[in-house]
């Protein structure tokens, strides 16, 4: 029994499922990252906690009642949407008022909570324009200021910032944290960009497919990927899952790499050691860009640093950082190199790879094995 | 200024058609406008184009309050005030009801709701003679055949698939999250109508009032069909006017009639006119 509880809810629209069993439990004062494609199925379960839509089958529950047959009005919740949905026949001012009014505040409070709510996310100059006359930026702050007022016990996010720039986005993604930070209300938000979910949740549920893929700190998902497909979505740039054969050997579980031309080159692979009986098997070897780089930038803490000299694909220097593909066969493989760095296109430069930081994964069931 | 200067002569050419066409569609319009305002004689003494001589009031006045309607001899008067009687009340209700059937089968779809809009649709195409008989039926059984309400109840239910096809269109392209969002806010069915939806909805409203008022003031079947002599609107008692003159043809009278006839519905073009086309490009062509 926690905060808000999410029971084996499913959603289908007649044969089609949409949402397969979940459950998910947040405590009070929880920032949870919905984070998924699109069609994963995240911004229903959004709905369904708004009671947008309806519950299949399952419960959700918000500080332990039933929610599903409860009006959206009456879960005191509070959403801000993708478009921001104001209402673009009133002023700034009325969007704010207008949930207040229908909930039934007397119109001295309403005008008192939208002076403080104005002023916390400094829209008070605009109070008396309307949305049309707004920028992006200054509709989100509405947007937000209209779900401030109600004092809910959720709020709920359905992608609030992929509708503003690139620069903005960064810049509201800092005071959402802050807001949430000030005001310790709980949270449910749905993105389906990992950089969001990494930075502002306390938790991420990664979606795909209907299914919660992993459910844990953003610490966890990022350094324990569950399966093949947490892995790739969430870090950019992605995750390598690069095709390897598992080698038994005397000096303990290597993994064997093909290049593109042919050659191939081992890794020790410390993770491995229970899997010592799969000698010979194929496997999908998980390796982030930043464990594998230049010898210099390598984590000096790390003992299972391993050089291999490789051939060099393509450079791309990104301001400040520089991605380093080697051609491996059928897959390039990313590694990040410092800003500076002598690495050429087409010659052999030396790799430090941190095994310690490799995962595997089985390639038919996707699912980590190590 | 357009910086390419295009062959003049071809211009002046295209500004003559123009001015040509212009000419020729406002000649009738000449005509019944000079011709009110000239006494009988000098109409039946020819030169119809001609302006008058001696201008004269007389027709207008006759017209709107003297001359001989059916039996008695009101002039045009009690039939202007029927038709506003009857168009007032049957624009107002059919736009409502058309904006709330825009909205239910655009933001509360239910199983079947775009058969059922499929049907509404189906209204716009059925001639008017087609539903005479029955309409005429119907309106005996519910007790209003001859009367200004019948009249209207005609008009609305005529007017309603009309008006639904219009703000359908118009809703559908109305975001759905505005609708979500009050929802949340506490809003129920109504209250997002009027608060949130009726309130935007200015373009579609316009060019709906001005197809519905313009239908309705100028309809004569339903009107001649389903009216008595103290409910004839102003199609039928012009109609009349011109049949029942008796002796001469007042043809000074009658232009001056006609015009009262086309007055308001002339009005509703100048004043909402250009509101018109925006509404219906934002309407139809985008939903």
């Amino acid at each position: 029994m926690s905060f808000l509880d999410i029971e084996k809810a499913t959603k289908s629209y007649g044969a089609v499922r949409v949402l397969n069993e979940t459950d998910i439990s947040i405590e009070e004062g929880e920032f949870l990252v919905l984070v998924g494609p699109s069609g994963c199925g995240k911004s229903t379960l959004l709905n369904m906690i708004a009671g947008l839509e309806s519950v299949t089958s399952g419960e959700i529950r918000i500080r332990n009642s039933r929610m599903n047959e409860v009006k959206p009005a009456d879960r005191n919740i509070a959403m801000v949407f993708q478009s921001y949905a104001l209402y673009p026949n009133m002023t700034v001012h009325g969007n704010i008022s207008f949930g207040m009014e229908m909930h039934g505040v007397p119109k001295t409070e309403r005008e008192k909570k939208i002076t403080e709510v104005a002023e916390l996310l400094q829209i008070t100059p605009f109070l008396d324009r309307k949305p049309g006359q707004l920028s992006g930026g200054q509709r989100q702050r509405v947007a937000m200021g209209r779900a401030l007022t109600r004092d809910p016990d959720v709020f709920l996010f359905d992608e609030p910032l992929s509708n503003l720039d690139a620069k903005l986005r960064v810049d509201m993604r800092t005071e959402i944290k802050k807001l949430h930070q000030k005001l310790g209300t709980t949270i449910v938000y749905v993105t389906h960009d990992q950089i969001e979910a990494l930075t502002l949740s306390t938790r991420i549920a990664v979606m795909f497919g209907g299914d919660v893929q992993q459910l844990g700190t953003p610490q966890e998902i990022y350094d324990n990927p569950a399966n093949m497909f947490v892995a790739g979505f969430m870090g950019s740039p992605a995750m390598n899952l690069l095709p390897a054969t598992l080698r038994a050997n005397s000096a303990g579980m290597q993994v064997e790499l093909q290049l593109e031309d042919g050659n191939s080159f081992s890794l020790p692979f410390p993770r491995g050691v229970e899997l010592a009986s799969f000698d010979g098997r194929d496997i999908v070897l998980g390796i982030r860009p930043e464990f594998m780089t230049d010898p210099d930038s390598a984590d000096q803490e790390s003992d299972e640093i391993h050089h291999v000299e490789l051939p060099v694909d393509v450079v791309e220097p990104a301001g400040s950082d520089t991605f380093v593909t080697i051609a491996l066969r059928g897959k390039g493989a990313v590694g990040r190199f410092r800003a500076r760095t002598a690495v050429k296109a087409g010659e052999r430069f030396k790799f430090a790879f941190d095994m310690s930081k490799a995962f595997a994964f089985d390639p038919a069931t996707e699912k980590r094995i190590a | 200024m357009t910086p390419i200067r295009s062959n003049s002569v071809a211009r002046y050419a295209l500004y003559g058609v123009l001015a040509l066409f212009c000419i020729y569609y406002l000649m009738p319009l000449y005509v019944m406008v000079v011709n009110s305002f000239k006494p009988l004689s000098e109409i039946t003494g020819g030169g119809m184009v001609a302006l008058p001589e001696a201008w004269t009031l007389a027709p207008w006045k006759s017209a709107w309050s003297e001359a001989q309607v059916g039996v008695e001899a009101t002039g045009l008067r009690p039939y202007f005030l029927n038709s506003f009687l009857m168009v007032i009340p049957a624009v107002a209700i059919t736009t409502i009801l058309g904006a709330l059937n825009g909205y239910v089968l655009t933001k509360w779809q239910f199983r079947g709701s775009t058969l059922l809009f499929g049907f509404i649709l189906f209204g716009c195409f059925i001639p008017f003679q087609v539903v005479l008989i029955p309409m005429a039926r119907m309106l005996g059984l519910m007790g209003l055949a001859g009367t200004v309400p019948g009249l209207i109840f005609v008009h609305i239910v005529y007017g309603i698939s009309f008006s639904t096809l219009y703000f359908r269109n118009y809703y559908a392209a109305f975001p759905t999250e505005l609708v979500r969002a009050a929802q949340i806010d506490g809003a129920g069915f109504f209250t997002v109508f009027f608060r949130i939806l009726l309130p935007s909805s200015g373009p579609i409203a316009v060019v709906c009032v001005i197809w519905l008022f313009t239908n309705i003031w100028n309809d004569f079947l339903f009107g001649a069909s389903f009216s008595d002599f103290d409910s004839q609107p102003m199609t039928v008692a012009l109609n009349n006017l011109v049949q029942s003159s008796t002796g001469v043809k007042e043809y000074n009278v009658h232009f001056a009639g006609a015009i009262i006839a086309a007055l308001p519905t002339l009005l509703v073009y100048i004043v909402a006119g250009r509101f018109f086309v925006r509404g219906l490009m934002s309407g139809s062509v985008k939903g």
